[in-house]
C-alpha cells in the first residue's frame, strides 16, 4: 500500500495504555485527522509515527516499508508542534532553511524555496524578521512554512491552532486547508476540535482512551456515529437508555420518554461485537441506547413519530436556536433553525420526526467495539 | 486579530532576562528609608575601603596616574603573577566546564535514583571553606594522604609515589571540585527546563543528534554556559586558600600576592595597586559578560522538569551515566571521605632502617579520636597561640554576629526590592548590592586594613571588624535568598486567606510568617556558613590571638609534624560537618533556586 500504514500499534506508559491496537492508513495526498478528547493518545501516535517515540508493539510503514529502527531525522516526515517551537535564536529564514540545510540543499535553491513557502503561507518578504516578534498567527504560518520547506513525504500537525483565539483559528483553518491542498501534501492533522477536523480532513480517525472508535469521512461520521461515545463526542446528546424487542421483523424500543415502534428496515441496526448484524426477524430482547438527533426534529406534529413536552429554556445561538424540552421528565436538547419561532419556557410543544432521519440505535455491549474501518 | 494578547501571554513565560519596561516611578519615602541602612553600610565598609585602596595606589603616582600601574607591571615577577592568574583561571574554567557539562546534561534530562544526593553533595562542596577543601585533598593525595599511605605500605615504598601537593594539578583539581556545582546548577537548571521539542523539531527536520546539539541546544544554552563560565573564572581568578595551601610557595596569583605583599612585606601601596588591577579585571569581565549575555539570550518558553526528563532506558545510556556519576563522585566524595576517615584514623610510621629521611610507610592502626582530644590542649602556651577549642568559640561568635548583621541589613533591602521591582531606585541600587560578590576577599580585607585604621573609623581593635567583613561577603547571598521569598507573598495570597475567613493576625501567622521564616532560615544559614569558612579577608584582618577555624587550620597545616596535621584534619572535619549541615538547611528550606545568583 502506498502512503502511511499503521498496523496494530500498542503503547503503554507505566500503568496507562496510551494506544491499544491502533491501525489505519493514509493514502498519498490525503489529509487524515485523528480527533479525540485530550489524553486519547493522538499525540503519542504522532510521536511514534515521527520516530520520536517507539511503540511497544505494531508497525508503522511507508509505501510498504517498515520504519522500525529508522530515527526521526531520517524519516523525511514533517511535524508541526502545538506551540510551534520555532528556534528562538534564528530568524524566519534561518528557521525555514534549517530543514533544507539538513538536506544539503544549495544556498540559491534554499533561498528560492524559502521565498516560495513564505509566499505559500502568505508571508512574502518575512525572511529577515525576528521570530520572537511575530504575532500568534504569523508564528503559526512560519512554523507551517518551516515544516513544508523540505517537502516532507508526510506532514504531521499536532493541534497547530490550539493556542490561538477563536476567530483567528477559524480563519487560519481555511488557509491551512488551501495550503495543504495546493501543495498536495499528505498530512495527519491531530486535533480535539471537531470543526477543525471536519473542515480540513478527507477522513477523520476518532479516538478514545487509546482506541480508534471510528474512521470515516466527516459526513459519514456525523450521519452515522458508530458508538455512543462518538455520538456524544459530536454533541449528539439525546441518548436514551432502553430495551429493544423484536417481533416479526418489527422493532420496539422502550425508553423513559416512551415506546418507539419502528417498521422493518426503517433504520439500520448496529453491528454486534462479533461483527454480525442482528437478525431482525428473530425474536429477541436486548438493552440499547437510542439516539434522538437534535437537528432532525420539527415543532410540528408531522412525521410518523411524535413526542409531547414542555419547553424548559431556549438559547439563541446565531444560526440556530437550542431548546431544552422536558419530555416525560427527561430534558432533551434540540436545535431548530433560527427562522423557526420556538415557544417560550413553560409552553407545551409537540415534536415530530421520521425514524430514519432522527433515530439511531446502539447496543449497550457494543458501545466501543465497532472500531474497524467500514 | 493576531494581536498583542498572544505575545503578552507568551512573554509571561519568557526568561526574566528580558529587560523590564523602563517605567519611571518616583521613589517613596519609605523605600528611601529602608535603603538607608544597607546603603550606609556599603558606603562605609565597601566603597570607602575600596576608595582608600584607590587613593593609596594613586598616592604613589608621580606625574601620570598610570605610573604606579606601569611600575607594577614593569616588574617581571608581577607580570608573571598576572599571567599565571589568568591562565590557571582559564584552564580551571575549561576543565570545570568539561566535567560539568556532561553532568549538567545528565541531571537535566534524566530522572534516576540518587540524583538529589548528587546535587546536594556537589552543593556542599561549593560552600566548603577553601581550607577544608585543601585539607581534604591533602588527606586524599598529599604526602601523608590515604592514597600515598596505601601505596607505600602495599609496595614497601620509602617515598610517597604521588606528588600532588604543590603542583598545578592540585590547584586545578581543587578548583574543579569547588566549581563544578556552578556548572551543574546554572547550566543544568536551564537545560532541564529547555523545551525538548526544540530538539525534536530539529530531528524531524532531518538533524541528527550532533547537528541538533551544535545548532540548536548549545546556542540556546550559551547564556547559561557563559554565566557559569564567568562565575567559575572569577572565582578561580580570585582563588586564595586553594593556591596558598595546595599550590605552595612557587605558585602566586594576584590574590596570594596581595596577601603576601600585605602580611609579609608590609608593602601596602603595591598591594593596593595589585588589588586595583584585580578589581579592574573582574569588573571588565563582568561588563563584557553582561554585554555578551544580553546579546545571546533569547526569549524561551521554559518547561516544567517532569515534561523534559525521562528515565535512562538503554544499557549504553546507563554505562555513560555511570561514568559521569563515578567521575563526579570521585572528584567530590573521595576527598571529603578521605578527610573524615583520616581525621579519626591512627596512623603510625613503621621504623624503617633503610629510610634515610626518617620517612617510613605509615600503617593504619585503627580508629581513634586522639586528633579531636588534642584540640583541647594548648601544648605550647605561646602568646598568640589560641587552642583550637578557642578558635571554634571565636568562629561561632563571629558567625553569630555576621548572621545578625547580615539579616538586619539584608532584610530591609530585600523588602524594598520585593515590593517595587521596577522602581528607579530599585533598578539602580540592585546591582550595587551585588558588587561585593565580584570583589575578592583579600581585596576587601586589604581595604579594611587601609581604611579602618584611623579615627573616626578606627576599628582595628574592634571585635566587630571580622564580622563586618564577613557580612560584606554574605550580604549579596542574604539579599538574593530573601527577595524571592518576600516577593512570593503576593497580596493575592493574603486576600485569598482573608476571603476564606482569616483575620489579619491569622493571615500573618499562616501566610507571611511561614514564608518569611523559611527564607530567613536560608539567609541565616548562608551567612553562618560563609562566615565560618571565610578565609581570604579574615587572614588579613583577624587579630592573631583570636584566629578563626580556617586560620587555625592554615596554621596547623603549614606546621610540620603528625600531631599538627592530625589536628588540622580534625578541625577541618568539624568545619566540613557544620558547613554541610548549613548547606542541607539551605537546600531543605530554600524557595527559589541558586539560579538567582
Amino acid at each position: 500500500m502506498n502512503g502511511l500504514s499503521i498496523t496494530n500499534v500498542h503503547k503503554r506508559f507505566g500503568e496507562i495504555d496510551a494506544l491499544i491496537g491502533v491501525s489505519f492508513e493514509v493514502a498519498p495526498g490525503e489529509i487524515v485527522a485523528p480527533l479525540g478528547p485530550s489524553g486519547c493518545g493522538k499525540s503519542t501516535l504522532l510521536a511514534i509515527i515521527a520516530g520520536l517515540d517507539s511503540s511497544d508493539q505494531g508497525d508503522v510503514q511507508w509505501d510498504g516499508v517498515s520504519l522500525a529502527g529508522i530515527p526521526a531525522h531520517r524519516r523525511d516526515f514533517g511535524l508541526m508542534f502545538q506551540d510551534l517551537v520555532l528556534f528562538p535564536h534564528k530568524n524566519v529564514s534561518e528557521n525555514i532553511s534549517f530543514g533544507l540545510q539538513m538536506q544539503h540543499v544549495q544556498k540559491e535553491d534554499a533561498d528560492k524555496r524559502i521565498a516560495e513557502v513564505l509566499e505559500l503561507v502568505g508571508l512574502p518578504g518575512f525572511e529577515e524578521r525576528d521570530v520572537n516578534t511575530l504575532s500568534g498567527g504569523e508564528a503559526q504560518r512560519v512554523a507551517l512554512a518551516r515544516s513544508l520547506a523540505p517537502r516532507p513525504r508526510l506532514l504531521m500537525l499536532d493541534e497547530p491552532l490550539g493556542s490561538l483565539d477563536r476567530s483567528l483559528r477559524e480563519r487560519l483553518v481555511f488557509d491551512l486547508r488551501d495550503i495543504l491542498r495546493q501543495s498536495e501534501q499528505t498530512a495527519l492533522y491531530v486535533t480535539h476540535d471537531q470543526e477543525e477536523a471536519f473542515t480540513l480532513a478527507d477522513r477523520v480517525v476518532l479516538m478514545n482512551t487509546g482506541r480508534i472508535e471510528q474512521i470515516d469521512t466527516p459526513q459519514d461520521l456525523y450521519r452515522r456515529p458508530a458508538s455512543v461515545f462518538v455520538a456524544r463526542f459530536l454533541g449528539l446528546n439525546n441518548l436514551l437508555d432502553g430495551t429493544l424487542q423484536t417481533h416479526d421483523g418489527n422493532m420496539e424500543v422502550i425508553t423513559q420518554v416512551g415506546r418507539f415502534l419502528i417498521p422493518p428496515h426503517e433504520i439500520d441496526l448496529p453491528r454486534l461485537k462479533d461483527d454480525k448484524y442482528l437478525d431482525s426477524d428473530e425474536d429477541d430482547q436486548r438493552p440499547v441506547t437510542l439516539l434522538l438527533r437534535p437537528d432532525a426534529v420539527s415543532l410540528k406534529a408531522d412525521g410518523s413519530f411524535q413526542l409531547y413536552g414542555t419547553v424548559q429554556e431556549t438559547t439563541f445561538r446565531g444560526s440556530t436556536c437550542r431548546a431544552v424540552i422536558l419530555v416525560n421528565g427527561l430534558p432533551l436538547r434540540f436545535d431548530f433553525p433560527a427562522a423557526v419561532s420556538v415557544p417560550g419556557a413553560g409552553e407545551a410543544v409537540t415534536l415530530g420526526f421520521e425514524a430514519h432521519q432522527a433515530l439511531q440505535l446502539f447496543f449497550v455491549d457494543s458501545a466501543s467495539s465497532s472500531a474497524q474501518d467500514r | 486579530m493576531d494581536t498583542r494578547v498572544d505575545r503578552d501571554r507568551a512573554a509571561l513565560k519568557y526568561l526574566p532576562a528580558m529587560p523590564h519596561q523602563a517605567r519611571f516611578k518616583r521613589p517613596r519615602l519609605t523605600s528611601i528609608l529602608l535603603w538607608l541602612a544597607p546603603l550606609i553600610f556599603l558606603l562605609l565598609f565597601y566603597f570607602y575601603p575600596l576608595g582608600s585602596i584607590l587613593g593609596m595606589s594613586f598616592a604613589r603616582a608621580q606625574g601620570s596616574i598610570l605610573a604606579p600601574f606601569i611600575e607594577a607591571l614593569s616588574s617581571a615577577s608581577i607580570r608573571g603573577v598576572l599571567w599565571f592568574t589568568f591562565w590557571q583561571a582559564l584552564l580551571s574554567t575549561l576543565l570545570t566546564l568539561a566535567i560539568g557539562l556532561p553532568g549538567a546534561y545528565l541531571l537535566a534530562r534524566y530522572e534516576f535514583r540518587g540524583k538529589s544526593i548528587i546535587k546536594a553533595l556537589t552543593g556542599i562542596a561549593f560552600v566548603l571553606p577553601t581550607l577544608v577543601v585543601a585539607a581534604a585533598f591533602n588527606a586524599l593525595l598529599g604526602p601523608q594522604g590515604l592514597v600515598n599511605s596505601a601505596l607505600m605500605s602495599t609496595f614497601g615504598l620509602q617515598q610517597p609515589p604521588i606528588h600532588f601537593t604543590n603542583t598545578l594539578t592540585a590547584i586545578l583539581i581543587a578548583h574543579m571540585f569547588y566549581n563544578t556545582t556552578i556548572v551543574l546548577r546554572l547550566v543544568g537548571d536551564f537545560w532541564s527546563r529547555l523545551d525538548p521539542r526544540l530538539g525534536q523539531a530539529a530531528a524531524v527536520l532531518g538533524a541528527n543528534k550532533w547537528s541538533t546539539l551544535r545548532r540548536i541546544t548549545l546556542p540556546l544554552l550559551l547564556p547559561a554556559i557563559a554565566s557559569a563560565a564567568l562565575l567559575v573564572f572569577i572565582f578561580t581568578f580570585t582563588s586564595f586558600g586553594v593556591i596558598l595551601v595546595l599550590g605552595g610557595p612557587q605558585f602566586a596569583t594576584l590574590e596570594t600576592e596581595i596577601y603576601y605583599q600585605t602580611v609579609s612585606l608590609f608593602n601596602l601601596p603595591l598591594a593596593a595597586v595589585l588589588a586595583l588591577i584585580q578589581l579592574v579585571c573582574t569588573l571588565a569581565l563582568t561588563i563584557i559578560y553582561t554585554r555578551l549575555v544580553s546579546g545571546l539570550s533569547r526569549p524561551l518558553s521554559l518547561r516544567p522538569t517532569h515534561i523534559t526528563q525521562r528515565k535512562i532506558s538503554t544499557w549504553r545510556g546507563r554505562f555513560l551515566a555511570g561514568i559521569v556519576i563515578l567521575v563526579l563522585m570521585g572528584l567530590i566524595v573521595a576527598p571529603l571521605f578521605a578527610l573524615g576517615f583520616r581525621s579519626i584514623s591512627n596512623f603510625e610510621r613503621t621504623e624503617s632502617s633503610t629510610a634515610r629521611q626518617g620517612y617510613g610507610a605509615p600503617v593504619w592502626r585503627g580508629f581513634t579520636l586522639e586528633n579531636y582530644r588534642q584540640l583541647n590542649i594548648n601544648r605550647r602556651g605561646s602568646l598568640f597561640y589560641a587552642s583550637p577549642a578557642t578558635t571554634i568559640a571565636v568562629s561561632l561568635g563571629y558567625a553569630g554576629a555576621t548572621v545578625v548583621l547580615a539579616i538586619l541589613l539584608g532584610l530591609p533591602a530585600a523588602w524594598v526590592l520585593s515590593r517595587r521591582r521596577s522602581s528607579f531606585l530599585n533598578r539602580s541600587l540592585d546591582p550595587l548590592l551585588m558588587l561585593p560578590l565580584g570583589t575578592s576577599a583579600v581585596t576587601l580585607g586589604l581595604g579594611f586594613i587601609v581604611a579602618l585604621d584611623k579615627p573616626p573609623l578606627d576599628l582595628r581593635a574592634s571585635p566587630l571588624l571580622v564580622p563586618l567583613a564577613h557580612t560584606l561577603v554574605a550580604f549579596p547571598f542574604v539579599v538574593r535568598s530573601l527577595t524571592p521569598a518576600l516577593r512570593s507573598i503576593s497580596p493575592r495570597l493574603r486576600e485569598a486567606a482573608a476571603v476564606m475567613g482569616a483575620n489579619p493576625r491569622t493571615v500573618f501567622r499562616h501566610v507571611d510568617l511561614p514564608l518569611v521564616a523559611r527564607a530567613l532560615l536560608v539567609a541565616a544559614a548562608f551567612a553562618f556558613t560563609i562566615s565560618l569558612g571565610e578565609f581570604g579577608a579574615t587572614a588579613l584582618i583577624a587579630r592573631p590571638e583570636y584566629p578563626t577555624i580556617p586560620l587555625a587550620i592554615y596554621r596547623l597545616i603549614t606546621r610540620p609534624g603528625m600531631q599538627n596535621y592530625g589536628q588540622a584534619l580534625a578541625l577541618s572535619t568539624i568545619l566540613m560537618l557544620v558547613a554541610g549541615l548549613g548547606m542541607l538547611a539551605i537546600e531543605r528550606f530554600r524557595i527559589a533556586d541558586i539560579g538567582e545568583f
